[in-house]
């Protein structure tokens, strides 16, 4: 079949958007393999110097395992709260459980500064400021919207006459949920916990306002060394995340 | 009376979520309003001082402006991507929604990072352009809108990609094979067969893209370098370097304000059900 101009226009443009998309992500690669000790693409051979200043500082270690135990915390939680949330707004589909979801999703629209004006207010009144605890609770609530749309869709799948069998049959509607409802979740809730643990990972403009110098997360740590000195560990970083993000996409599209 | 305790019990997987988000969320949001009406001192002077400001204008103009240009940039770049996937992508499909969904799992942190890289005043692309003999003196290709535009664009499209993406999905090639079979040329039942029917899911990406761009902080911060402040940018610096909270919670509350006009003028045109409620 001959080519007309407009799929060439079409198929052309895409691939150059996606290569938009992609190739500004990759720099990161050459630099973290620079020689010289400031952000630029190798001059005389490649290094690992700055792979071995990330792992041999403790303070970027730190950093880093603070974000992956938040992250785990954060996911936990938020799918906890939202499966059940989202659960009980299936069962319920009325409009009050409707506009329930309508308040669960607002952090997903207001704009990061004005809700972590908020936070910073409130947990400075509960004393949750610069504190573990203070972060995972402002994580888990940014991270729930995302759980509780992903189950809910996983949900819209599932029969609603299924539960009312195990319902007429005798089940209790904690065995209904148990035996019946929750399996049909967990697609959402496998997809929502990967999200909030992203969420909280990637969270920076909360962190910012309500940690100080006990807590410090991997996007903080980057964002402070974007701002005082731009330090090529943070390419070294930013390498892997990127790598290990390629890894887990290119698997996704093999099983597929 | 089984139904009542029924609904009792549904009610209890739904309150825990809903309380917390009500008591750590909505209540420190409404907090902020309190705020700029109480600080320094009561009244609406925040507001007045707000209307007065000059800078606070120029900053609402430039926050407008670069949330518009963004989303126009990403309405015509997503609609290509959407467009070619949904009807002749065949068996690279899958690697081109990869490609779509990929930078949304790197961190907009990391992005900003990379076109800091590439454009800065002897970043990457001034460098293989003087390398190249094109250029003499670097390009100021960042601290300006320009390099936020760019960056944000990369940082929104797959907001913009995917609902249009999804709203193709449920367009049924036998009117545009009707219309061709009449004798219309490709493009022509493209633009007048096609596109009309594109438009709810053009819509639900433009919605997306606006409201997230006017609150934008990150990118914009450090692209911008301070020359170009956003509305978000502008109340930190109230708060971090003039520890002035009424003013900083004011203009919080008039972005805040401006986010729900632009969703409910959005809402005459995009089914906000589906476009936020029910996304996948």
């Amino acid at each position: 079949m001959a080519q007309s101009t407009f799929r060439i226009f079409f198929s052309t443009g895409a691939w150059l958007v996606l290569a938009f998309l992609l190739l500004p992500i990759l720099v990161v690669i050459p630099v973290s393999l620079t020689d010289t000790s400031y952000i630029g693409l190798p001059k005389e051979g490649l290094s690992l110097q700055h792979y071995a200043a990330y792992f041999q500082s403790p303070g970027w270690m730190a950093a880093t395992w603070t974000s992956i135990w938040i992250g785990l915390v954060v996911a936990a939680l938020a799918t906890a709260f939202g499966t059940a949330f989202a659960i009980g707004c299936w069962f319920l589909s009325d409009r009050a459980s409707t506009v329930a979801r309508w308040i669960l999703i607002t952090p997903i629209l207001v704009p990061p500064v004005v809700q972590s004006l908020g936070f910073y207010r409130f947990w400075v009144t509960l004393g949750l400021i610069d504190t573990n605890f203070g972060v995972i609770l402002a994580h888990t609530l940014l991270a729930l919207p995302y759980v509780s749309i992903s189950v809910f869709a996983a949900l819209a799948n599932l029969d609603r006459r299924i539960p009312q069998a195990a319902r007429s049959l005798g089940a209790s509607v904690w065995q209904t949920v148990r035996a019946v409802v929750v399996p049909a979740a967990i697609p959402g809730m496998i997809t929502g916990a990967i999200f909030a643990f992203i969420v909280s990972f990637d969270e920076i403009v909360g962190v910012l306002f309500i940690t100080v110098r006990n807590v410090t997360t991997l996007p903080k740590k980057i964002w402070e060394g974007i701002q005082e000195d731009i330090d090529p560990t943070i390419a070294s970083v930013a390498t892997m995340l990127v790598v290990l993000t390629l890894i887990v996409t290119a698997i996704r599209i093999l099983r597929k | 009376m089984p139904r009542f305790s029924d609904k009792f019990r549904y009610w209890a997987l739904v309150l825990p979520a809903l309380a917390i988000m009500i008591v750590f969320y909505i209540w420190p949001l409404l907090g902020i309003w309190v705020i700029s009406l109480n600080e320094p001192v009561v009244g609406l002077g925040n507001y007045a001082k707000m209307a007065d400001s000059n800078a606070v204008k120029t900053s609402f103009v430039i926050t407008f402006r670069v949330a518009f240009v963004t989303t126009i940039g990403c309405l015509i770049l997503g609609y290509i991507v959407a467009y070619a996937i949904s009807n002749f992508a065949g068996r690279v499909k899958p690697l081109m929604i990869a490609l779509v969904l990929l930078p949304f799992w790197v961190s907009v942190l990391i992005r900003s990072f990379s076109w800091i890289v590439l454009l800065g005043r002897s970043g990457i692309v001034n460098d293989a352009l003087r390398g190249a003999g094109i250029i003499d003196s670097p390009l100021r290709l960042m601290h300006n809108e320009f390099g936020v535009v760019l960056a944000m664009i990369h940082v929104m499209l797959p907001f913009a990609v995917l609902p249009m993406m999804a709203n193709m999905r449920g367009i049924s090639s036998s009117y545009v094979d009707a219309a061709r079979g009449l004798g219309a040329s490709e493009w022509t039942a493209f633009r007048k067969v096609y596109f009309p029917q594109t438009m709810p899911g053009v819509m639900s990406g433009a919605l997306l893209v606006f409201v997230l761009s006017l609150g934008f902080y990150v990118t914009p911060a450090l692209l911008g370098g301070g020359r170009v402040l956003m509305i978000s940018e502008y109340i930190t610096y109230q708060i971090q370097e003039f520890l002035n909270w009424g003013l900083g919670s004011a203009l919080s509350v008039t972005l805040l304000v401006a986010t729900a006009l632009v969703i409910a003028v959005a809402a005459r045109f995009v089914n906000l059900r589906s476009a936020l409620l029910e996304r996948g």
